[in-house]
Order: C-alpha cells, then sequence, then structure tokens
C-alpha cells in the first residue's frame, strides 16, 4: 500500500446534481469516482495523483436501463456483473456481454461500471471496441445540461477525452440497428485465460449476402493509445467477396492503420501479428 | 492388531484453522504500541553511496532511523558465507539491496516518509547477464564474479565422439521464476539489549534465522529466539531471505526500544526477495548407431544475482541431476554460479534441479529425433536400472523400473493414440495439438555429506496424560509436515492421532532439525521421530509399566507413572548417516542422495497458432516416491507443484530493465488460475526404501523438474518449434511459428 | 499519535454497516481500503491481503450479496452495506458445508487463499447450486492459489454440493 491515505477525500453528493453543482463550482477539483476498481489500483500503487473524489457509485440517476425500439439505454454506473446479466444485452449486444464477461473477476465486475471504464479511458480496456462496433453514444451531464456525443469521438488521445471537467457520463446508448443477419464476433487475447489484462482485444460484426460483404464494423483495443476503428480496413471490405485473397490484403491494410507498442506485457510485432490473425478469423467465420 | 495409519488421508490437525480464517499469520498478529517498519532500497543496480537525503515536511524527530552504523555487531546476514550485507555501508550491488529502515506507528506517514528519502549514488558498471559476467567485463564478486564450480567427470567423454554415430548440440535456457506465495513476507521483532531477540515471522527455517542474527547484534544463542507464525507458503522464497527482515525488524525494534512489524507488500516482496536462478546449459551428446548414449558433455551456468546465498547449493543439485536416470558411461559436467548485480536468486522448489532437467528433457527429445528413434524408444534404450551408475557413478541401488512409470504414464493418458491422433488432426487445424513427456529424477534430503553436517535433531516428550508432544524444528506451511509426524508418532507408538500434537516451531523449545527444504522433511526428520517414538514405546514397555497389548488409556496411565516414578519421558535423537552412503566433496563422486524420486510426467497442450497461446489441456503425473503416508497431502504436492510448473513453462516471465524487475505485480507477473490448470492425473507407484519411515522418500520438489520439459516438449510436438527456453512466452513462440510458416491464417 | 506535520490528512469518518449478521461501526479514512478496516477497526483478520492490486482475491468478502475484493472498496462506500466475511461462514462454530469440504478434500494448504476462496465458493453456490467443473473454474477464476494446483479446491467444492452442503442464509 503505497499511498498516504490521510490525503484522500471523498465524499457522498446526496444526489447527481449535488455532484454536478460541486464539479461546475469548483472546477478539476473534485472527481468522480464509481466502482473503484482501476482508481483503488492506482491508489495503493501510490500512482493516485488526484486526491479529492465524489462517490458516484449509489446514484439512482446513473443506474437503470430503459428500452425502445430504437435503442437501449442504460445508466453509467451500470456493473459488468449487471451487463452480464441481462438477457436483451445478451441477446442483441453480445460483443458487449463478452467483453463484461473477460473483464478482471468476478469479484471487479461486480463493483466496476462501464462508465468508469470509459472514462478511465485506458487502450487496454474490453469494452470500448464492443462499444464502437455498436456506434454507442455517451451522455456527458453537467450542471449546465447533458449532451450526446458519438462514442468513437469520445477518445482524442491517450488517456485524454471530450469530458469537460465540470461533466460527467451519465447514460450509454446502443442504436439498435443490428438484427439477427449481423454475424458478431469478440476475441480478446491475454495474458492467461481468466483475469488477464487485454495484448490485443477485437470485435467485429458484419453484414454478409451470398458472400459478399455488405457490412462490416471493426474495432480493436490494446493496438493504439485509443480503442481504434479500423476505418481503412472497414472501407476496403465494403462489398467485397469474401476470398482469402481478400482475407490477405485486409491483413495489410490493418498491420498499416493500428499503432501497436511494446510494453512489460508484450510487444508490437506480435500485437500486430496476432491482430492480424484476429481479423483473418473473423473473415474466416464470416465465410462459413 | 491395530490398523496402520501410514497410508492414510488422516486430515491435518490444524485444518480448522484455516477454513474458518481463525489461524493467524505473521499480519494477523499485534502487540500493543507495536512500530510499523519500512525498507528503503537501492533504486540503481551497482554504485556508490554518496549521500541519503531526508526531505521536507516529514516530522523525522519521531521516526526511528537505522543505517549501516546502527548495527551493535556484524553487518552481514550469515548464510553460507558472510558477503551479504544486512544494511549496504559503502556500496550497493544490486537494484532494490536495502539501505535505511525506518520504523513508525502510524504505517501510512511511515510509506509517505519512506518516498520522502532519497538515496543519492554513484553508478558504477554493473554486470547484467551471465556472458557479461562470465566475460569479467566487470569483477564484480571475489576474484573472478565465480561464486561456485563444479566439475564432475565419469569415464572419459573425450574418447567418445570418434565413435558417435549421432553428435546432437544444443543450448538452453531457463528464466527468473517468483515463488509468489500468497501470503508475501513479514516479521515481527522484538529487541533489546536486556531481553535479546525474539522474532515472530512467515518462515522456513527458524534456526537460519538464529544462526544469521547472534553475529548481528553479538549476543549468545540463547538470548535469541525464532517463533514461526503460521505460514502462508514458501516453496524456498522463505528459506533464506526472512533472515534477513528479521535482522531489520530486529534492528529497529532494538532502536526503538518497542516491537516492530515488517510486512512487505507485494510489490516489494517481488521485486526486492529472491527468485529461482536463471540459467544456461549446454549439451553436446555422442549416440552410437543403436540409440545408446556414448557421452555426454553439459555445461551448466546459473545466474547467481549479488551475493552468494545458497547458490553453490542450487548449483550442486543442479550440477547432480544434469544428466538425469540414463546410464550413460562418460559424462562430463562442468557447471559455476556467477554473480550479477541483480537482487540474489535464491532457493525454490526444485533448486537447480528444474533448471539442469528442463534442458535435459528437451535435449533428450532432440537426440532421440536426431537418432531415428521415437523419444520413448530412445529413453526406453537408455535408463538406468539397479546396479548401474549415475552421472556422479553412485550406483543405483533401488529398484528402480522407469520403463515401468513411462507405460504407466501412457496407458493412463493415451500417449501412443493421441500422438498419432493429433498428428492428423493438426493438418489444416489453427489449433495443433501436442503430446509430450519428461523422464526425471529427484534426490531426496540435502546432497552427500549434507544431512551429516546438519545433523538433525527431534525431540518426542509424552505428559502425564498420555499425549505425545513433537517438538521439531521443521515447519508446517501448507505441505502438511505436521501430519506427516503425527501420523508417524502415532503409528510407532500405536496410538490414535488425537494422542499426538506436533508443537509450533519455537527456537527456545524446539532442537534444530534442519531447514524444511529439500524434499527432506518426510524422510529425515519423519526418520528421527519415528525413532524416538519407538525409543519412548520401549521405554515405557521395558519399565514393565505398560503390557504389550494396550490402549490409549493404558498408556496414558503408563506415562503417568513413569513420569512420578523416573521424571520425564522423553526422547532425543540425532540423525546418522546411514553407514553406506559414501560421498566425495572434491571429486564429487558418491552416492549424491541416500534416495531417489523417480518420475514420468505427460503434458497434453494446444497451441492456437493465431495467438501462439500455449494452454495445458490435460496432465498426468507418475512418481515412484517410496511409501506414501498420506495420499491426499501427497497428491496436492504433486498438483501444486505442478501448477507452479506449468508457471514456469508457459506464464511466468520475469521483465528485467536495468537490473530490476519491471513488472513486479500480479497483475503483470503471471501465474495460472483455475482457468489455466489442467486436469492432473496423479499416480503414485510405491517401492518402499530403506531408511524412511515405513520406506517413505521426498516428494515436495520433484514436480518442479518434469513439468516444463514435458510441456516444452508437447508444444514442440504440437509445432514443431524447437524450444529451447522457458518461458514459452507466446511473443517468442509466434516468431518460431511464423518461420515455421503456421502463423498465418 | 503525533500530528504530521505534513502532508494534510482529512477527517476521519465513522461508517456503520452490518458484518456477519451484527451492526458494526467503525472509525477511520474515508479512502481507507475496506480490507484495512475489517482487519484493523473490527479485528476481523480472516480476510487477507495478498497483491493489494485487485488481483488475488485472498481480500474477497461478500458486499450486499456480491462477492467483491475488499481492497478495492474504499471505507465511505461500505456505509450502510450488509458486510460478511469468513468469519460470518459457519455458523455459531458450526462449519459450512464448503468449509467442512474443504477440510476433508484437501481444499486448503497454507490457507491463507482459503478464506476468499470459500467466500468465492459460497458465492458461487447460491448461483449454482449445482455447478458443473467449468462452473466451478469460473466460479473461482479470480481467487489465486500457489500451493493446490486448484485440483482439490474444484473437489472440495464439487463434493459440498454433492453430500448437500449447507449454503447458510444470509
Amino acid at each position: 500500500m503505497r499511498a498516504y491515505v490521510p490525503a484522500y477525500e471523498i465524499q457522498a453528493p446526496p444526489d447527481l446534481s449535488a455532484a454536478l453543482d460541486r464539479m461546475a463550482a469548483e472546477p478539476n477539483e473534485w472527481k468522480p469516482f464509481a466502482g473503484g476498481t482501476d482508481l483503488m489500483v492506482l491508489l495503493e500503487a501510490g500512482k493516485l495523483a488526484h486526491t479529492k473524489y465524489l462517490n458516484i457509485y449509489h446514484l439512482r440517476e446513473l443506474r437503470g436501463m430503459s428500452v425502445n425500439p430504437a435503442n437501449i439505454t442504460f445508466g453509467a454506473a451500470t456493473t459488468y456483473a449487471q451487463i452480464r446479466r441481462d438477457s436483451l444485452l445478451a441477446a442483441e449486444f453480445t460483443l458487449l456481454c463478452s467483453a463484461a464477461a473477460e473483464t478482471g473477476s468476478i469479484a471487479t465486475q461486480n463493483r466496476g461500471t462501464l462508465g468508469g471504464n470509459i472514462a478511465n479511458a485506458s487502450p487496454a480496456a474490453d469494452s470500448p471496441p464492443a462499444l464502437i462496433v455498436y456506434d454507442a453514444e455517451l451522455e456527458l451531464v453537467s450542471s449546465r445540461g447533458s449532451r450526446w456525443i458519438a462514442y468513437r469521438d469520445f477518445h482524442t488521445g491517450y488517456r485524454q477525452s471530450l469530458l469537460r471537467p465540470d461533466e460527467l457520463i451519465r447514460s450509454i446508448r446502443l442504436p439498435r440497428n443490428g438484427g439477427p443477419a449481423w454475424k458478431q464476433h469478440y476475441r480478446k487475447v491475454g495474458t492467461r485465460r481468466a483475469q488477464a489484462i487485454s495484448k490485443v482485444c477485437f470485435a467485429g460484426a458484419a453484414l454478409v449476402e451470398n458472400g459478399k460483404i455488405a457490412d462490416v464494423r471493426i474495432a480493436l483495443g490494446s493496438i493504439a493509445p485509443t480503442v481504434l476503428r479500423a476505418t481503412a480496413t472497414e472501407q476496403m471490405l465494403q462489398g467485397e467477396q469474401l476470398s482469402p485473397a481478400l482475407s490477405q490484403a485486409a491483413q495489410q491494410t490493418l498491420a498499416r492503420e493500428i499503432a501497436p507498442i511494446d510494453d512489460m506485457r508484450s510487444t508490437a510485432r506480435y500485437r500486430r501479428r496476432v491482430a492480424q490473425n484476429l481479423l483473418a478469423e473473423f473473415l474466416e467465420k464470416l465465410s462459413a | 492388531m491395530k490398523e496402520s495409519i501410514i497410508g492414510k488421508s488422516i486430515l491435518r490437525p490444524e485444518g480448522r484453522g484455516k477454513v474458518t480464517g481463525t489461524a493467524r499469520y505473521i499480519d494477523d498478529l499485534d502487540f500493543p504500541g507495536i512500530l510499523h517498519g519500512a525498507t528503503v532500497r537501492s533504486p540503481v543496480a551497482r554504485g556508490r553511496i554518496k549521500a541519503i537525503h531526508f526531505g521536507e515536511g516529514i516530522p523525522w524527530d519521531q521516526f526511528t532511523i537505522v543505517t549501516a552504523k546502527d548495527i551493535p555487531g556484524k553487518n552481514y546476514v550469515a548464510l553460507m558465507i558472510n558477503d551479504q550485507p544486512c544494511l549496504a555501508d559503502q556500496f550497493v550491488n544490486h537494484a532494490e539491496e536495502a539501505v535505511v529502515l525506518l520504523a513508525h506507528p502510524d504505517k501510512y506517514l511511515l510509506e509517505e516518509a519512506r518516498r520522502a528519502i532519497r538515496i543519492r549514488i554513484e553508478p558504477l558498471p554493473a554486470i547484467l547477464t551471465i556472458e557479461d559476467s562470465l566475460a569479467k567485463k566487470e569483477i564484480i564478486w571475489g576474484e573472478d564474479n565465480i561464486f561456485k564450480a563444479f566439475a564432475v567427470n565419469k569415464g572419459d567423454v573425450d574418447s567418445a565422439w570418434a565413435e558417435a554415430a549421432f553428435i546432437v548440440e544444443g543450448e538452453y535456457e531457463t528464466g527468473a521464476q517468483e515463488q509468489l506465495y500468497i501470503e508475501p513476507q513479514g516479521i515481527i521483532a522484538r529487541a533489546n539489549p536486556a531481553e535479546g531477540v525474539t522474532i515472530w515471522g512467515s518462515l522456513q527455517c527458524p534456526y537460519y534465522i538464529h544462526k544469521a542474527l547472534t553475529p548481528i547484534f553479538g549476543l549468545p544463542k540463547d538470548r535469541v529466539r525464532i517463533i514461526q507464525a503460521e505460514t502462508g507458503g514458501g516453496f524456498g522464497g522463505k528459506e533464506e531471505y526472512p533472515s534477513m527482515i528479521s535482522a531489520h525488524a530486529a534492528l529497529l525494534a532494538w532502536k526503538s526500544g518497542t516491537p516492530v512489524k515488517i510486512i512487505y507488500d507485494r510489490a516489494e516482496d517481488m521485486v526486492a526477495t529472491t527468485k529461482r536462478h536463471p540459467s544456461r546449459t549446454r549439451h553436446r551428446t555422442a549416440v552410437s548407431r543403436d540409440g545408446k548414449l556414448l557421452a555426454m558433455d553439459i555445461d551448466f551456468t546459473l545466474d547467481g544475482g549479488a551475493y552468494e546465498t545458497v547458490s553453490p547449493v542450487v548449483l550442486s543439485r543442479g550440477t547432480i541431476h544434469a544428466a538425469g536416470p540414463y546410464a550413460c558411461p562418460n559424462v562430463r559436467i562442468r557447471s559455476r554460479a556467477v554473480a550479477t548485480n541483480v537482487p540474489p536468486h535464491g532457493a525454490f522448489r526444485g533448486f537447480g534441479a528444474p533448471q539442469s532437467v528442463f534442458a535435459l528433457e528437451r535435449h533428450m527429445d532432440r537426440v532421440a529425433e536426431a537418432a531415428g528413434l521415437p523419444p520413448d524408444e530412445f529413453r526406453r534404450r537408455n535408463f538406468v536400472h539397479e546396479g548401474q551408475t549415475l552421472a556422479v557413478s553412485q550406483v543405483v541401488r533401488e529398484k528402480v523400473d522407469m520403463a515401468r512409470l513411462m507405460e504407466r504414464a501412457f496407458e493412463a493418458s493415451g500417449y501412443h493414440e493421441k500422438r498419432a491422433r493429433f498428428e492428423r488432426e493438426n493438418q489444416g487445424s489453427a489449433v495443433k495439438k501436442g503430446i509430450g513427456f519428461a523422464a526425471f529424477m529427484h534426490g531426496a534430503g540435502f546432497t552427500g555429506s549434507g544431512e551429516e553436517y546438519l545433523a538433525s535433531e527431534a525431540l518426542l516428550e509424552a505428559t502425564p496424560e498420555g499425549i505425545v508432544r513433537v517438538l521439531a524444528g521443521s515447519t508446517e506451511m501448507g505441505q502438511g509436515a505436521n501430519t506427516v509426524f503425527t501420523q508417524v508418532a502415532a503409528e510407532a507408538l500405536g496410538l490414535d492421532c488425537d494422542r499426538i500434537e506436533v508443537l509450533q516451531p519455537d527456537t527456545a523449545y524446539v532442537p534444530n532439525s534442519g531447514p524444511t527444504v529439500a524434499s527432506r522433511t518426510t524422510m529425515i526428520v519423519g526418520g528421527l521421530v519415528e525413532s524416538a517414538a519407538r525409543n519412548i514405546l520401549n521405554t515405557l514397555l521395558e519399565s514393565g509399566l505398560l503390557k504389550s497389548s494396550y490402549d490409549s488409556k493404558d498408556f496414558a496411565e503408563a506415562c503417568r507413572e513413569y513420569i512420578a516414578k523416573f521424571g520425564p519421558l522423553k526422547s532425543f535423537v540425532k540423525y546418522h548417516q546411514p553407514a553406506d552412503v559414501h560421498w566425495d566433496d572434491t571429486t564429487y563422486q558418491g552416492d549424491a542422495y541416500g534416495a531417489y524420486g523417480w518420475a514420468v510426467y505427460l503434458a497434453e497442450v494446444s497451441v492456437d497458432t493465431r495467438t501462439a497461446e500455449v494452454r495445458v489441456d490435460n496432465f498426468t503425473a507418475v512418481q515412484e516416491v517410496g511409501t506414501i503416508v498420506n495420499p491426499m497431502l501427497a497428491a496436492g504436492q504433486v498438483e501444486g507443484g505442478v501448477a507452479q510448473g506449468i508457471g514456469f513453462a508457459v506464464y511466468e516471465n520475469v521483465v528485467w530493465k536495468d537490473g530490476r524487475m519491471i513488472n513486479g505485480q500480479m497483475t503483470n507477473y503471471i501465474m495460472p488460475t483455475s482457468m489455466d490448470v489442467p486436469p492432473i492425473r496423479v499416480i503414485f507407484e510405491e517401492v518402499p526404501y530403506g531408511t524412511g519411515p515405513h520406506g517413505a522418500k521426498g516428494i515436495g520438489e520433484l514436480p518442479l523438474d518434469g513439468t516444463a520439459p514435458a510441456v516444452a516438449n508437447a508444444i514442440a510436438h504440437a509445432t514443431g518449434a524447437d524450444i529451447r527456453r522457458v518461458p514459452v512466452t507466446p511473443e517468442a513462440l509466434i516468431e518460431t511459428l511464423e518461420m515455421l510458416e503456421l502463423a498465418h491464417a | 499519535m503525533p500530528e504530521p506535520v505534513r502532508p494534510k490528512s482529512v477527517q476521519k469518518i465513522r461508517v456503520t454497516c452490518s458484518v456477519n449478521g451484527a451492526p458494526a461501526s467503525f472509525e477511520t479514512y474515508p479512502m481507507a481500503r475496506l480490507l484495512d478496516a475489517l482487519r484493523e477497526e473490527l479485528k476481523l483478520t480472516g480476510t487477507k491481503e495478498g497483491c493489494g492490486e485487485g488481483e488475488c482475491g485472498a481480500c474477497a468478502i461478500e458486499m450486499n450479496g456480491d462477492l467483491v475484493n475488499s481492497c478495492l472498496v474504499p471505507a465511505l462506500q461500505a456505509e450502510g452495506a450488509t458486510i460478511r466475511t469468513i468469519e460470518g461462514i459457519a455458523n455459531k462454530g458450526l462449519l459450512n458445508g464448503v468449509q467442512q469440504s474443504f477440510l476433508e478434500h484437501g481444499g486448503a494448504q497454507c490457507g491463507i487463499c482459503t478464506p476468499g476462496m470459500i467466500l468465492a465458493a459460497v458465492n458461487l453456490l447460491r448461483k449454482y447450486p449445482r455447478p458443473t467443473e467449468l462452473q466451478v473454474r469460473e466460479g473461482l477464476a479470480g481467487n489465486l492459489c500457489r500451493c493446490t494446483g486448484y485440483t482439490k479446491i474444484f473437489e472440495s467444492v464439487l463434493e459440498a454440493c454433492r453430500s448437500q452442503g449447507e449454503v447458510p442464509k444470509r
């Protein structure tokens, strides 16, 4: 335990507007604290620089789910465990449920929230590729009001985002554009079978008609400073007939689109090779 | 006739505390007014200490601060030699070397203070690899950077090359491995000139600590007392390192006048304490046309880190095991342990043998292939038998039948069928399966004259109520030592297990039974317990107070009467080497070990060629380790050891930068979870060996020797990759697979 | 306790919750780990620290019915919670079926992972009273054991179900 714990403040505002008022009154002073599964790890490592937090974990306004024909919206403080248990998400948004099941352990899934994960902005997070494929939208809220943004625009750089100092994420909305015709594939390659940090994370969804790719979405994690939507790869696959040659060409395009690094967990070379192989695996699955 | 307790899975006497959380480990113990202790360490691998700077804003006057100049006696942590300082004084020789100690009642402020201390060091060139050390780019230890060297010569290796039909060479490497006991290290010390030093701790060897503290404090032996707390795993990692922490805690206690508790957090434990010695082994092997070993020329090097600690003994064991369970007329083994500027490496289950056996068994598969033989046939033609000699010219006097162990492993796992089927099914599959095995042995007890030198002791004492108490320095840390002693004593006394009590090791009461290491506790110390128990029984029988047929009530009555009449009823036993064990330390020849465990381990793996991830799907462990005293505990040792071996083979990678481990977190140093460990089939062949109690031998370390090479051979079978190094990381394997053109989808 | 000169210290808070079926209250810093509050303020030392990073599961407890790693919960968030630790698994000295099974089948060696492992197993059995071996493996994947290789832990949990081990009521 490497932190000077007595220096850390965490307070529990009674409701969301009290939290937002405080954040507006003292910009950059107070940061939201949800399940703590990222922040407490930093605290224990002596690496949590910021010392003033507002507990948002229990705020009702950040929980719950609403469903309409166009989309599913759920609160940012929804935990991974809750995502896994939801039958509608399991039926229509399997990539997100797969990601939730691969995140940490049961104990961390019981506490970790999707909003917290997004705000923490780790390039190795497991859910963001799924959210990108699903064209997720985030509702950012402050005492001044709220705004919806496309999740694909949210991360602007390594651990940087559009979130303003007085804002927090209130909701995540998933458009129900998919449907059973879409083939979905999620694979996380980590350090072991469970409780693993991702080395490469792949999420893909495609509409295939007579062996031709009518539409495709591909996103990857752990291969760039932020989650990456492989737009160049999507574009060159769009409208093409599935074939081994197409797969080879797509792998080359992907290799140029991603920017993996060497770190203590893995190497750029490994990540690039595996990202290509996961794409190939996805395309093979589409051909089946 | 009373039913035998030997061979029964008696429940552990201390088990209830574990499942209820009432067992008290060192961090669960508290003393009024206790201070917390912390260690400030060198940030660089090698250098001269110029200054220690205490930062602003900390109330330093509230702290107890200890440096080398506060040491009342000698500044070294005695082990084999006295080269390792307790606190660095003018020089540091590895990153994380302890320089300053702090104590304070507030653990949060203590941590803040630790960070506020800067040690200014003028760096010196550091040696960080075996190659640089051997090349003597800098002399960092002794005259030549070499802690110890051995030379084993059997026959005449150089005469064999000319007649060889096949000559196979290979170089193999193993990386450092962290013991990763789930309970980090911890010590409580109470120390002052009036009382002396008392230590409570998570530890394996109370008498090692006792020996280390007496010179540091200049105290006589009876003023140093070591008490083992419930210990949450050791595996060798708590063999010698607790002496260092004990000295630190005691120095702080001595200076402050208050008890001090030092508990390492995981990050500190990982980066600062010992790990398994990294190794480099080179083989050159001559084989005849009909697949018989003619000569084995082996060069074996260990990276010992900055100080000697136990490196000579690790080297010894690795050397003696380097040529394995094979009959080869000509063997040369040249080995050495060298110094580098990293935290000293130390004891870890297997202790040199996992390193040399990995190299050997990988090499044997390659030799088999070169000789045009399947790996099992090659082994069959070369396995050693009773009456033949091992590499150190030890005549095998046990009824060893390695071929039978191998057959049992094949039968249990379906080896031949799977080997053929995997080869067929791998065609056109992205996931390749493989099956591989390793054949090996592990000597139980200390090498050669080691047990004679240790001269272990045990004491049994009967109470007037007829309870017999076992007093031994052996430490229970989950492996079941207490239970085995209970069974052995109960059997010898003809009593039920609940009439036996094994005392928690406390050097004020228990004699020195030697360290709890080297697969020796059941065989050697259990043997002493058995003798002492027999002595007590015989004393009662001979006194006439006990008839030849008795129950525990009669026994209790006899004890009560005996003690009232004659005084204490006890037996103190000291180890004596059997007369027929002869070992020559200078030529390194003779009876290296009194007994060996013999084994064949077999692994089935799947390798996903898209990601180069290796999954061990199934594991079969067949061994002959003498009589099994407690089947459940023995199987537990094998299962746990195999899991650690799987970690060693494919998951556990220490990442070094400038002589420091940079992945010292459980999130980045990967041990297997419940999803990563395969079903493990454990099979025991029981052949009673002469001198262990009821024919028992040692088992604790054996599983670490054969698991990694079995897995590596399976990976080689699955993919054709010529594995030369563990851990087999996906990053390394994928490059090989690419070269073998398997990685492209 | 002497006042530190630096750094600044926030006010301690009083946390009131329920632990093992009884009301509990303790004072500590708001960001102090629940693990430390349980061990040091409430003297419930059965819950262990193995890694301090939420990776090993030795600190696992039940909080509001969910398995959580107590080293990752700040004390403030334990306000009003219903908490169960290893000390609350046995019932007035009578071992729970899982505990008994661990004893009989060698599920514990050194025992340091055992409290968290038992909490995880009890939690698993509430979700899946008759789990498959795979479900047991998945349910325990957040609890690291270095001694057993997990084999006898799986046996212990599966045997606990077979012999109708009592899953204690909350």
